[in-house]
């Protein structure tokens, strides 16, 4: 009876923070409410539609021995105690996009993003990672590729491992251009990213020869570098003879990154990427940690209105209206198909039991979804003209005086004094068009723990900020090109079987050479286009991330039918439809929009009117030609991921067809039930 | 309040897999000490260990976005 009440107050306070901040106009709002609204939302979702998917829809079962169990090698197939595994999967899981994604879309106003990283990751994001995660427990813990193969067929197989491989290489640039938007003619911010560098080296060597295996030793001293690193930024910054050093234009600090990716890839893992790993997990926890604690404690207004004008698609940080691309641009936070690579093949290896499934797969992705929640605070805190005087790019609003005019004409006022000053207390030299996210990202955490820890080392706060998300985006950066690169000797070697071997170094630098090639490209045209390559690259990213996940619940929901759960698949099925609607609109705008800021084609016709008219300056002129090879390149490539789509909804409904009227569809793959030891040894106990 | 700090010590090493090598030599023991294939080699030392561990561990994917 207690417990019902208890529920039912959480419900009532959920509803009302949820409400409250839905229906407030005018006046600011506590950001108190969107963690209570989180918090209560999360709660309630967890406990009662994960426990009631995981009992009746999948009806996870305790006594069945998981692949871990089964297979358990010591090695990749553990047992593992289940918060350990909850570690491993959510340090898996939350990268920089839940940071990235909801600071762009704060240009439409707290509403719409809040909205939707409670909606999505609850029916959505959520739902697809555990679903995952129990279909490949089931199956030997085989990858999100293989089960489409499986249950769907060649074509479902293939299409998931294009996805993959696409959503690889946008990805990384990306964020390649987050990170070198967040360096640019910043010597404070590119010493300290740089150093992070012959840091993580020196963790590797540390591990692997001087003290073999101390992990957490390593660690430790390499967070504490990081930390002097950050520090010794300030000096490099205050130096006369070594701010030259380290003050570059984008270009040059995108080809050391393109440099930087292809060196990471054929190095061994352990002197780059596995110590850089350690490095950014744990700076990672840490500060989410801290920022966590810094909104409970500060209770910060927010200052950006619920909705802004911008709903219209009239945007300045990306073109397009609300519907669809609120949805779009917050990908991780909400729904992310990348989970589902590490929900599937990964975690499953260290299952003990089904029963740990809800809380690592559910709510593994509810904790990013706070992330993501965190991430809105932080941008919206800001004062709007502030925020959208850092986010904006010069091509849209002009450099900084025209800029101020014309943010304060939008009735967000903000002053060149305003930014002069505020880059000085963050220790930049300008904070204009700092396009990415990451920039503002830094400002919104620096005055946060500025206001809790002392005002006074606000630029160190700012340059830390800057490091903890550099950090892991070079993680993300470094993974994802090896993995690419397997991925690509993988198809290679059915063409020519040498090339897929992995440790032939021939293949090695051809296939690193091909992928750090495919994302410098893409990284390139993002640094020379003049709007800032933001509003293109992300969006990309964002159908490319989409898709994946649609492809995870495609395989999800035939199995679902094939299970004769009909009754039970809209549980994927929902969200299945709403991401082939958001992305199938997204990518049919992107292609037909007049309107120049969304329309591939629109773009490249007026660019080229420009230049054939000759108005353009010499130095536009020079790279337009490129600009409009590009705009038709992204226009193909947003074509080739719908038709992937359709291909794959299809094949799936024609199983699902096949199925239910009784015709041969292909066998579910799921391995034979074993009774499970562990149960066994734990009763006898 | 000393027994939470040591649960949270095992698993913060545990999660950073700086027990690994402790946790192999453990299910050396329990599986392979009484099998003849494995008698004549014996375990791993920690480097040789370790080395195999880290190339395993980043065989596939590993990081998300």
């Amino acid at each position: 009876m207690l417990k019902i009440l208890l529920w039912i107050l959480v419900g009532g306070l959920g509803a009302s923070a949820v409400g409250g901040i839905a229906l407030q106009r005018g006046e600011t709002i506590n950001s108190l409410w969107f963690i209570i609204a989180a918090v209560c939302v999360y709660t309630l979702a967890y406990r009662f539609y994960a426990a009631w998917i995981a009992a009746k829809v999948l009806a996870v079962d305790p006594t069945r021995a998981t692949p871990a169990e089964r297979l358990d090698n010591g090695r990749d197939f553990v047992p593992t105690n289940r918060w350990i595994v909850f570690g491993h999967h959510f340090a898996a899981i939350a990268g920089p996009g839940p940071l990235v994604g909801p600071t762009l879309a704060a240009q439409f106003g707290y509403l719409p993003g809040t909205l939707w990283i409670l909606i999505g990751a609850v029916l959505g994001g959520c739902v697809q990672d555990m679903v995952t995660l129990f279909f490949s427990t089931r199956r030997n813990a085989r990858s999100l590729g293989q089960m489409a193969r499986d249950e769907l067929g060649v074509l479902g197989g293939t299409a998931a491992l294009i996805a993959t491989f696409a959503i690889m290489i946008i990805l990384i640039a990306v964020l390649g251009l987050v990170v070198v938007n967040a360096m640019k003619h910043s010597p404070w911010a590119t010493s300290t990213v740089a150093a992070t560098i012959p840091i993580a080296m020196i963790v590797g060597l540390y591990m692997r020869s001087i003290r073999p295996g101390r992990v957490l030793e390593a660690s430790i001293f390499g967070v504490a570098l990081l930390l002097a690193s950050v520090a010794y930024g300030g000096f490099v910054d205050r130096s006369e003879t070594w701010r030259v050093v380290f003050d570059h234009d984008g270009l040059t600090l995108a080809w050391a990154v393109i440099a930087y990716g292809f060196a990471a890839a054929v190095f061994p893992v352990w002197l780059l990427l596995a110590p850089r790993d350690y490095l950014s997990t744990f700076v990672k926890l840490g500060t989410i940690t801290l920022l966590a604690i810094a909104i409970v404690i500060l209770r910060p207004e927010v200052k950006m209105p619920a909705i802004t004008p911008f709903i219209d698609g009239t945007g300045p940080i990306f073109g397009g209206k609300l519907f669809p691309f609120v949805f779009i641009t917050i990908a991780c936070g909400a729904i992310s198909g990348f989970h589902a690579l590490i929900s599937s093949g990964t975690t499953p290896k260290l299952l003990t039991s089904e029963r740990d499934i809800r809380m690592i797969g559910y709510g593994g992705m509810l904790l990013e979804s706070f992330v993501a929640m965190m991430a809105m605070i932080a941008a919206t805190v800001l004062d709007p003209g502030v925020f959208f005087a850092i986010n904006s790019p010069a091509g849209v609003v002009g450099a900084e005086a025209a800029a101020v005019a014309k943010i304060s004409s939008w009735g967000f006022p903000v002053t060149v004094e305003q930014m002069q000053a505020l880059a000085a207390q963050m220790g930049e030299a300008s904070l204009f068009a700092r396009t990415g996210g990451a920039p503002s990202l830094a400002v919104g955490m620096a005055s946060l723990f500025g206001r809790v820890f002392g005002d006074g080392f606000l630029a160190l706060w700012y340059h830390f900020a800057i490091m903890f998300e550099a950090i892991f985006i070079l993680t993300t950066l470094d993974a994802g090109t090896r993995v690419g690169r397997f991925m690509l000797q993988d198809m290679l070697g059915n063409i020519w079987p040498k090339l897929g071997e992995t440790s032939w170094t021939p293949s090695v630098m051809l296939t690193s050479a091909i992928v750090v090639a495919g994302w410098g490209y893409f990284l390139y045209i993002g640094v020379i286009d003049p709007n800032g390559g933001v509003n293109i690259l992300w969006p990309l990213f964002g159908i490319a991330n989409q898709i994946l996940a649609a492809i995870a619940l495609c395989v999800a929901t035939g199995i679902l039918v094939k299970s004769n759960k009909l009754r039970h698949a809209w549980i994927s099925g929902l969200p299945l439809a709403w991401l082939v609607t958001i992305t199938s609109t997204a990518a049919w705008e992107k292609l037909v929009s007049a309107d120049v800021r969304i329309g591939f084609f629109a773009a490249a016709n007026d660019l080229s009117a420009k230049l054939e008219g000759g108005l353009l300056p010499p130095e536009k002129a020079h790279t337009a030609p490129q600009l409009i090879f590009n705009l038709h390149l992204d226009a193909a490539i947003t074509l080739c991921f719908v038709v992937l789509l359709w291909l794959i909804v299809l094949d799936m409904l024609r199983v699902v067809f096949r199925h239910l009227s009784g015709r041969p569809a292909l066998p579910l793959s799921e391995a034979p039930h074993c009774p499970s030891r562990l149960i066994e040894n734990w009763v006898r106990d | 309040m000393l027994k939470y700090l040591k649960t949270f010590w095992r698993a913060v090493r545990r999660l950073s897999g700086d027990d690994a090598y402790e946790r192999y030599l453990e299910h050396y023991a329990r599986c392979h000490l009484h099998d003849d294939a494995h008698e004549c080699e014996g375990p791993l030392n920690r480097a040789e260990f370790f080395k195999q561990w880290q190339d395993q561990k980043w065989n596939g994917i590993k990081r998300c976005c």
